[in-house]
């Protein structure tokens, strides 16, 4: 059988997700009994096949000026005629902004079953089966193909560990580009950085984040006053942002920033997956949250279960306390 | 501008003690509060806020029993000007792709210059819905928008990428947009505007209707299939500071004072 994994790239970088992707396709073809083929689309991007080399027994190589962005509609083209071609037994793409885009419509295409943000997969006996999580993280589900002999998973990002001692050294073939024409109906047309803020988080030695909990922006001023006696910064889970109580620039997860600061204090934070990503190198992070199942527990090395809005009040005046003495 | 929005009720698990029912197969639902999906709701602001500007039609649309149509009702009383819900026994069981199958069914005879949805739902996750929809109708897609402008005959969308990154993408309509939270601030819907839509008429669809056959949806007409759910085993989790929050406040600011992390 084969295992064909996507590779993911983006402004000149090999994205960890392709090998992650490509160590859990490993333990998967050692189980089974298969081949690791990466697919590498792109424009000048050599270098990475031979980084992907170590890690599958094959790198199929197609470059193009059409395929030098990202575009889901591209790469679905060029994928669709490289897998009616070779029939692998399993798709792999990452569970990215990029193949969130691109693996539902290529598996409705290709007619393949689709379990996306997986977070693991199994082997029992000959079939495979997805892990994901669902509702809010708090309960896993185990999903099979019906029995189905292909299929294609999207994986989440740093769910898989990325293998340290492969040395496969595949080779690397270069195939010709299918696309003919551009795609005029979906036109990448540029890159955005976010606006930068007043303050640098990732900068920052303590961060208090402040999550849904607070429940309104009013409360915001009780987190400052905490972060201000405590001499740290106020950072924040994604629906701060969405609701625009803080500013984009102060979200941490994966879709914001990545932080790693000497204490992180989580507020009303629940613990998303997305924003474990951001802050989980954190030297010590201690979590203040009134549902005891929340995942943020799990994350943390210290926890108080309470109301927010009794803890931190208190915490404020014990630090000050603890200053003055 | 006309809007078909795909809306979503789901239970909200957030801060809920979520137990797995005797089936093994789904979370027990009884004790829950179900809301409109938290996506689909800034998915009907934006069609809204479009129509405001440029005028056209918001039609919102779900799949689900009765119990669906106050979600429905809700977006009415937003702004959509017609609603639609898809219900039939046979289509218990669908998974994603049985989804998009049966909104393709209902939405391919209707005219629309573009199909908003969540980029995701907030209970199962899966995300598939949109672009295999769009895959179905043989147009154009992207997901996880940040920001729409439209511009004759085109939508010049942002979609959101990893770190703080956007991609700028200018895509032909009509076009399957996924909708991604923040996009904008939905607006607050008063018991009285609900009131206002109460005896608005909702259209039901079954199976028949929509023209597809019982091995199209469900479980049959699904490609994946739940083989069990369970609560995770939990690792090593935080040592929990007991005491009353006053007491638990206390121990950690000792802690915090002996690791130096103070000031």
């Amino acid at each position: 059988m084969e295992i064909l994994v996507l590779a993911e790239h983006r402004r000149g970088e090999l994205r960890e997700i392709s090998l992650e992707m490509l160590s859990k396709a490993k333990e998967i073809a050692d189980n089974m009994g298969g081949e690791i083929t990466a697919v590498l689309l792109g424009q000048g991007v050599k270098d990475f096949a031979d980084t992907l080399a170590n890690y599958a027994n094959k790198v199929l190589l197609i470059e193009d000026s059409k395929l030098e962005n990202f575009n889901a509609e591209a790469y679905q083209n060029v994928l669709s005629v490289l897998i009616k071609e070779r029939n692998p037994a399993m798709v792999m793409i990452g569970h990215t902004a990029f193949g969130m885009d691109l693996a539902p419509a290529l598996a409705v295409e290709l007619d393949l079953p689709l379990a996306t943000d997986c977070v693991d997969l199994k082997v029992d006996g000959d079939s495979v089966f997805a892990i994901r999580q669902v509702y809010s993280g708090k309960v896993n589900v185990k999903v099979s193909f019906s029995g189905a002999k292909k299929c294609m998973v999207t994986m989440r990002a740093s769910a898989c560990q990325i293998a340290e001692d492969m040395k496969l050294g595949g080779a690397i073939e270069t195939v010709d580009s299918p696309l003919t024409e551009d795609i005029d109906y979906k036109v990448f047309s540029g890159y955005e950085e976010a606006v930068a803020g007043e303050v640098d988080i990732t900068q920052a030695d303590i961060l208090v984040g402040v999550g849904r909990g607070i429940g309104d922006p009013d409360n915001i001023p009780m987190i400052e006053e905490l972060a201000e006696a405590i001499g740290g910064v106020v950072s924040c889970s994604r629906p701060v942002v969405d609701k625009k109580w803080l500013p984009k620039d102060r979200q941490v997860g994966t879709s914001g920033k990545t932080v790693k600061p000497k204490l992180y204090l989580a507020v009303g934070i629940s613990g998303a997956f997305q924003h474990l990503a951001g802050m989980n190198g954190s030297d010590l992070i201690v979590a203040i949250n009134k549902d005891p199942k929340a995942p943020i527990f799990a994350a943390a090395q210290y926890g108080i279960v309470a109301d927010l809005f009794k803890v931190v009040p208190a915490l404020k005046d014990k630090i000050n306390e603890l200053k003055g003495a | 501008m006309d809007i078909i929005v795909c809306v979503k009720r789901v239970p909200d698990t957030s801060e809920a003690d979520v137990k797995i029912d005797g089936s093994g197969k789904n979370i027990d639902l009884e004790d829950l509060t179900f809301d409109i999906n938290e996506w689909d709701n800034y998915a009907i602001e934006e069609a809204i806020l479009i129509k405001e500007k440029v005028g056209g039609t918001v039609t919102a649309i779900t799949m689900g029993p009765e119990e669906s149509n106050e979600v429905l009702r809700r977006c009415m009383a937003k702004g959509a000007d017609a609603a639609i819900r898809l219900t039939d026994d046979a289509f218990e069981g669908s998974d994603g792709y049985a989804i998009a199958k049966i909104l393709h069914s209902a939405i391919k005879g209707m005219s629309f210059d573009a199909v908003f949805l969540g980029a995701q739902a907030g209970d199962d996750g899966y995300g598939v819905v949109g672009p295999m929809l769009a895959e179905m109708l043989g147009i154009p897609h992207a997901t996880l928008i940040t920001k729409v402008d439209l511009e004759d005959g085109k939508a010049k969308v942002h979609r959101e990428l990893e770190g703080g990154l956007e991609e700028v993408v200018d895509i032909n309509l009509p076009a399957v947009l996924g909708i991604q939270t923040g996009i904008n601030e939905p607006r607050y819907v008063s018991i009285m505007g609900i009131r206002k839509v109460a005896k608005k008429e909702i259209p039901v669809k079954g199976l028949a209707d929509v023209g597809l056959s019982a091995d199209d949806v469900g479980e049959a007409g699904s490609k994946t299939k739940i083989e069990s759910m369970y609560i995770p085993e939990v690792g090593e989790v935080a040592e929990i500071i007991e005491g009353s929050p006053d007491e638990a406040a206390a121990k950690l600011a000792q802690i915090l004072k002996e690791k130096g992390l103070m000031g």
